[in-house]
């Protein structure tokens, strides 16, 4: 019998391997990763050099001399620090238990309602819900109505709706192929929403994380109106007493923070998002 | 309707019925139906006709209005939903593995919510991906987005076979996959199959596959009525009603080239061979004294490597480790005639190897053979018109 040769090798290979990246880094030639990682603190150190050299390059008057010393300084930062990590840690404890409670089917709602206290809190303008919760508090008599403990509330009701809104998202596009497969193979409710709803949302949450955070430092600015201090108040006083130096130290010190933390958080997301995804 | 023994019964479906709020007709209406323990059942319908509602129905994706699932003489329809889906294995089309887990992790789901220790979970992991043709070692440890669609596929698979259920459920789980590729993990599947023997609950809208896949088929119209539920031989040969012929289409003798599968047939085994080992003078003298064009080259295992023609052996330089054309045309026993004729079609020579489950050669089959195969087929089905006219004609006489 005749065996007919072609002189052509049909393609019939099953698709070979596709390897993507692992990570978002993976790909990139090693200088352009290594300035990834670089560039904003070392722009982050130039901007606080330059600045400081410029401040020690000014005849300062006693006023400023007296304000721009390290211990109060050092203070402000530290206090500025402290409102906006104890708000961003309540807020997290606050608005992702929300974000999953709004996006289970059986309580869908309540959606609109979660959905609508977040707006609320973030279209008042931060001065506004500072003066609101100084009302409340003053109404409530075991709030105090000034320090610390008013500043966070503000703070929280204010950075609610970015991390609310990411963790809502970022459980609603998780891939519902994935959940029917879940729940096929007989893992429960809580089970599919801990091994795959929250991993897979994590990115995104800590996305909304990152905007709070930065929001809260931005915020944080104004609490000094509570007398829980802060780099608002370097700027409240250079502004008051037409002290440029004192404004710009608080204004700077501010700005700077807020680009820092950023980064890190953008740091701790790379390192929380899970391999495969 | 054909219908099974009480002992044998798998899965039985009584009255079972699916009503959507709002939705004038039920979506599922009083299906009934005995699935045989080890068999693959294939529901298959236009879409919208109910399949994988009654399907989603067994494992209680979907809970029914009313009626019952009995699941090895168990009653199932009131029982924790959780546990009875743990001894179901589920396959979808979109596979729907979890991205963030590694390969392991994804097929050890289920067995560690069952609390299987390391050591077990590890040795079942190791084993399922063997079974289902992928090296342990190479892929345990990867992402789902670092494997092809195939082997996401074969992943999906094992996944679904953990805790080895007795039954499972596939909805459309070739859907998604290119032709080529489908055509292979369905040989693979029955391969597997034939050793796993589990009840297998098989939904498609593709008359073809169901053809190929299913011990049994459940041909369905709107509302999951059965319109015919039977071995395909007898659903290609005595459709049981406009629906069924309409539905098979034309050509219901060139769809029983899915029915007849490769280790059925005659397969030519006088094809020269011979091992890569030997001396390349017993190659021309094989290829000499037999009829045919070119010499197949196997290798110590016995796996075809490639054909040699005259011209390849002719020159003096000629090496049996290297030249001719790469043997791509391979089939396993359980591939069925259109498998065969596909891979003839598509391949660099007009005829396919047939091997055996570890790739070793077993004969080789031409266009010749498929058409003898076919014409024994057209001979069968010529016959059974004949004898249904003859029954008709007495039917009259007798009135």
């Amino acid at each position: 019998m005749a065996v007919d040769l072609v002189d052509d090798v049909a393609l019939k290979d099953e698709a070979a391997t596709q390897v993507s990246p692992r990570h978002r880094t993976q790909g990139l030639s090693p200088a352009r990763k290594v300035w990834r990682y670089v560039a904003m603190p070392l722009f982050l150190t130039i901007v606080l050099v330059g600045f400081y050299l410029y401040i020690s390059g000014q005849e300062l008057d006693t006023i400023e001399a007296r304000q721009l010393t390290r211990p109060i300084i050092q203070g402000r930062l530290t206090e500025h620090i402290y409102v906006s990590a104890i708000s961003t840690f309540f807020v997290v404890l606050l608005a992702v238990p929300l974000g999953i409670f709004a996006t289970r089917p059986s309580l869908q709602r309540f959606t609109p309602g979660i959905i609508g206290l977040g707006n609320f809190g973030q279209a008042i303008p931060s001065l506004g819900m500072l003066t609101i919760i100084n009302l409340f508090a003053l109404t409530v008599t075991w709030l105090p109505s000034t320090g610390t403990v008013p500043a966070v509330l503000a703070l929280v009701a204010y950075s609610t709706l970015p991390i609310l809104r990411n963790t809502m998202v970022g459980l609603r596009q998780v891939d519902p192929n994935l959940l029917e497969a879940g729940r096929g193979m007989g893992l429960s409710n809580f089970q599919v929403l801990r091994k795959i709803e929250m991993p897979l949302a994590v990115p995104v949450v800590l996305a909304g994380v990152r905007t709070a955070l930065v929001i809260n430092i931005g915020t944080a600015a104004l609490v000094f109106l509570y007398g829980a201090g802060g780099l608002g108040t370097l700027i409240f006083q250079g502004f008051q007493l037409r002290r440029e130096p004192i404004l710009l130290t608080g204004a700077v010190l501010t700005a700077t923070l807020a680009l820092l933390v950023d980064y890190l958080a953008g740091l701790v997301e790379e390192w929380l998002t899970p391999r495969g995804i | 309707m054909t219908d099974v023994e009480n002992s044998d019964v798998m899965i039985e479906l009584e009255d079972l019925t699916k009503m959507y709020p709002g939705q004038p007709v039920p979506a599922v209406d009083h299906v009934n139906m005995r699935i045989p323990r080890g068999e693959i059942v294939v529901l298959v319908g236009p879409s919208g006709c109910g399949k994988t509602t009654t399907m989603k129905m067994v494992n209680r994706l979907i809970e029914p209005t009313s009626g019952r699932i009995v699941l090895d003489g168990e009653d199932v329809t009131k029982v924790n939903a959780n546990q009875l889906r743990r001894r179901i294995g589920y396959v979808i089309q979109q596979i729907g593995l979890f991205p963030h887990q590694t390969i392991k992790q994804n097929i050890a789901t289920v067995p560690k919510v069952l609390g299987w220790d390391k050591d077990r979970i590890d040795h079942r992991v190791d084993e399922l991906l063997r079974t289902v043709g992928m090296d342990p070692e190479e892929f345990r440890d990867r992402y789902p987005k670092e494997l092809s669609g195939g082997q996401r596929q074969r992943v999906g698979v094992a996944r679904a076979m953990s805790v080895d259920p007795d039954v499972m459920l596939m909805d459309e789980p070739f859907g998604a996959i290119d032709p080529i590729t489908r055509e292979r993990l369905q040989n693979e599947f029955l391969r597997v199959q034939a050793e796993i023997r589990k009840t297998i609950i098989f939904v498609t809208h593709d008359i073809d596959e169901a053809i190929k896949m299913g011990d049994r088929i459940a041909i369905l119209q709107e509302q999951s009525h059965i319109a015919q539920f039977a071995p395909p031989e007898e659903i290609l040969t005595a459709p049981a009603n406009d629906f069924v012929a309409d539905f098979i289409g034309s050509g219901a003798s060139l769809k029983r080239l899915n029915l007849t599968r490769i280790r059925d047939i005659q397969l030519h085994a006088d094809a020269p061979v011979v091992d890569v080992n030997d001396d390349i003078t017993t190659a021309r003298q094989r290829l000499r004294d037999s009829d045919w064009t070119a010499l197949l080259v196997v290798d110590a295992e016995r796996r075809p490597q490639r054909w040699l023609r005259p011209t390849d052996l002719k020159r003096p330089s000629a090496d049996l480790h290297q030249g001719g054309l790469p043997v791509d045309a391979t089939v396993e026993p359980q591939a069925t005639l259109a498998d065969a004729l596909n891979e003839m079609i598509i391949s660099n020579a007009g005829c396919v190897v047939v091997t055996d489950g570890r790739g070793a050669y077993q004969g080789v089959a031409d266009i010749d053979t498929i058409m003898a195969s076919i014409r024994a087929m057209r001979a069968q089905v010529d016959e059974y018109y004949r004898a249904a006219k003859l029954l008709d004609i007495e039917g009259e006489v007798a009135v």
